[in-house]
């Protein structure tokens, strides 16, 4: 039993190194799931640029039509690709076994990525691909060394000719004035349709939808908690009156 | 509404119970603010099963939908995200409680005679919860759900002879697989939950026998009044009741604040590799238990040498199950002449602050990978928890306590 479990374990050690985690520094990230403008043009890239190959299968058009505020005929018209319905969860039509053999593992669904990795994970990952020869596809990425997925926003951002400085911000020079490290990437080997703030913004919408994906009751929990917080205080001013009126008599 | 409770009365003794329980139950009038975690506890049990038998309602034990079920509940079922966040968080808060209540039981001597039996009961709940909070979490059948089972159920396996076939046993497969996930949510929904709240009444019973400690320690049945009311007790309904609910009041507050603003407790409720399903094939880099088993997942891991030809795994598991075995044996290894440590001599008082501490460096440690730095100081916490038991005999008799009053304090 031992060597079978081992065997197995080293037949899918190709995708376990897709998988590893990285330490390397990461971009802060700030979810804002009130944004509604944000959230709209995160789910016009997401259903655009990564779904064809990653689904969200946990989630329902419907929600994200209705907790964005797009109007469910839009949504069909524009947002759908398949020939689901607006009710429906949010695959795609890609084959698993294949995927496997064209990226080494099937595209994980994306539904929680940003629980599961973190927000500042993905912001950053998004951002961070760079031109390397050595990989089968051309591009490799400073947060997720050796990745198996392609560039696909090459046509925005354009292809970093060396790595990007992810995990510095921006900042001025106090003496000169000059703004360092306002684009992460200081050379590009193809030039994309976006300048380096505008990536940047696009993948902030891209990261906040895809946080909204991950924890959609997240706006709506943090209201209700208010109020349930202002009456458990509420109620505890009553006890605590209560309770003197009674031990009053304890001496 | 009196004719009814004559006629149930005549028929079932309910009046008996009510006085027998709460109206006529006297119970010290010094208790602070340790004695909330009991009814805490209650407090914490009830939310356990009231959320849990909602959430059975649309959960699916089996390998391919558990994972999409639990997703579905966050997403679809009408406030199913407040059901699951309430269960989750309520499986943390029941241990926070649960390890402040044993606290208490510790510093104030309720373990000692007459409440041998209360401590045994309430140890045996302590192990059934552990039982069922280990179950429970394979259920969302995340990566660390699976990776977690997998760890502890392999234990089984370091058992000479037997192991192999016990651990099998107990998976039903041999992996961790759909059939594991039935049988843990049979025991977790169904057998474990009997057993729990039969003992719970048997815990309640046994303390309503001899009565309740406090933090002098004092038998407060020494001292009645002509009536034969002790002199220092108070009715428990409805003084403790009133009073309880203050503890009910800021309990909430700080449970409602992890639910609806920090559910995933920072990655400690809800381990961050669970919001991926499980998958046998992919072992995640660092397999943590969640935290409060960690304490003895880190003596687990201390011990690192081979002994009389078995594998240090082992007998760590030896030193894990002591660990927990030692606890139920406590109320004769106290030899004090007195229950609370207002009362006990420094020896007591410092031998107790340093299990305190050890078993919070314990739970620490076993969060965080190790190192070698970090074993070695596991191991010397490891070899102070047990030497605050083994020694026990021998302070609490050589030291000099202090006079304990005739009456209650304070």
């Amino acid at each position: 039993m031992r060597k079978l479990i081992f065997g197995l374990f080293i037949a899918v050690l190709p995708a376990l190194g897709l998988a590893a985690g990285s330490t390397v520094p990461l971009d802060s990230f700030e979810s804002d799931h009130s944004d509604k403008a944000s959230l709209q043009r995160g789910a016009a890239l997401f259903t655009n640029y990564c779904m064809g190959c990653h689904s969200m299968e946990y989630a329902r058009y419907k929600r994200v039509a209705d907790d964005l505020e797009i109007p469910v005929e839009l949504y069909e018209e524009n947002l759908i690709f398949t020939s689901a319905k607006i009710g429906e969860l949010m695959k795609n039509s890609m084959n698993k076994d294949m995927a496997a053999d064209w990226f080494g593992a099937p595209p994980p669904d994306l539904t929680l990525e940003t629980r599961l990795r973190g927000e500042a994970w993905v912001y950053s990952y998004l951002r961070g691909f760079y031109k390397d020869e050595s990989r089968p596809l051309g591009v490799n990425n400073v947060v997720f060394p050796a990745v198996g997925m392609p560039h696909v926003l090459v046509g925005m951002q354009g292809l970093c000719a060396v790595e990007p400085n992810i995990g510095t911000p921006a900042s001025v020079e106090p003496l000169s004035g000059n703004i360092n490290n306002a684009d992460i990437c200081p050379e590009y080997a193809i030039e994309g349709s976006m300048s380096g703030a505008e990536f940047d913004q696009a993948m902030y919408d891209l990261t906040n939808f895809m946080s909204y994906m991950a924890d959609p009751i997240k706006l709506e929990r943090e209201r209700l908690g208010i109020f349930v917080l202002i009456f458990v205080a509420i109620f505890f001013v009553f006890a605590y009156l209560l309770n003197r009126e009674y031990w009053k008599d304890v001496h | 509404m009196q004719k009814l409770i004559n006629w149930v009365d005549e028929r079932l003794p309910i009046v008996d119970a009510w006085n027998k329980h709460l109206g006529k139950y006297y119970a010290p009038k010094n208790f602070n603010v340790w004695y909330f975690f009991g009814s805490l506890a209650m407090l914490v049990l009830v939310n356990q099963l009231v959320t849990g038998i909602w959430l059975t309602m649309s959960y699916n034990p089996s390998g391919e939908g558990a994972f999409a079920s639990v997703e579905y509940i966050m997403r679809d079922v009408e406030w199913g995200w407040l059901l699951r966040y309430l269960h989750s968080t309520g499986a943390s808060a029941f241990f926070v409680v649960v390890y402040l209540h044993m606290f208490r039981g510790l510093m104030y001597g309720s373990y000692q005679k007459p409440r041998e039996l209360i401590w045994i009961f309430g140890m045996l709940i302590y192990l059934i919860l552990m039982a069922e909070a280990f179950m429970g979490y394979l259920l969302p059948w995340g990566q660390m759900s699976y990776w977690g089972a997998q760890v502890i159920v392999n234990l089984f396996g370091a058992i000479p002879v037997i192991g192999e076939d016990l651990s099998l046993w107990i998976r039903g497969d041999y992996l961790i697989s759909g059939i594991t996930l039935n049988r843990f949510f049979a025991l977790h929904v169904v057998a474990l939950p009997i057993v729990l709240l039969g003992l719970v009444v048997l815990h309640i019973l046994a303390l309503h026998e001899v009565g309740s400690n406090n933090p002098d320690g004092i038998d407060i049945k020494k001292n009645k009044d002509e009536n034969g009311i002790p002199k220092d007790g108070i009715p428990f309904h409805p003084y403790y009741t009133v009073h309880d609910l203050l503890g009910v009041g800021v309990f909430f507050f700080i449970f409602f604040i992890v639910v609806f603003f920090f559910p995933e407790g920072g990655g400690l409720f809800i381990e961050k590799p669970n919001f991926e399903p499980a998958n046998p094939l992919k072992t995640p880099n660092h397999i943590a238990p969640v935290w409060y088993f960690t304490p003895f997942y880190a003596m687990l891991r201390a011990v690192t040498i081979d002994l009389f030809g078995l594998d240090a795994k082992f007998w760590g598991v030896v030193v894990m199950g002591a660990a927990i075995a030692i606890l139920f044996v406590l109320p004769w290894l106290d030899r004090s002449p007195v229950r609370s440590m207002r009362y006990k001599g420094w020896l007591s008082r410092i031998a107790l602050a340093i299990f305190a501490v050890s078993f919070v460096v314990l739970g620490y440690l076993g969060l965080v990978p190790a190192t070698e730095g970090r074993t070695m100081v596991a191991q010397i916490l490891t070899v102070l928890y047990f030497l605050y038991f083994i020694l026990m005999p021998f302070y609490t008799r050589m030291e000099k306590t202090k006079p304990v009053p005739e009456r209650v304090t304070g």
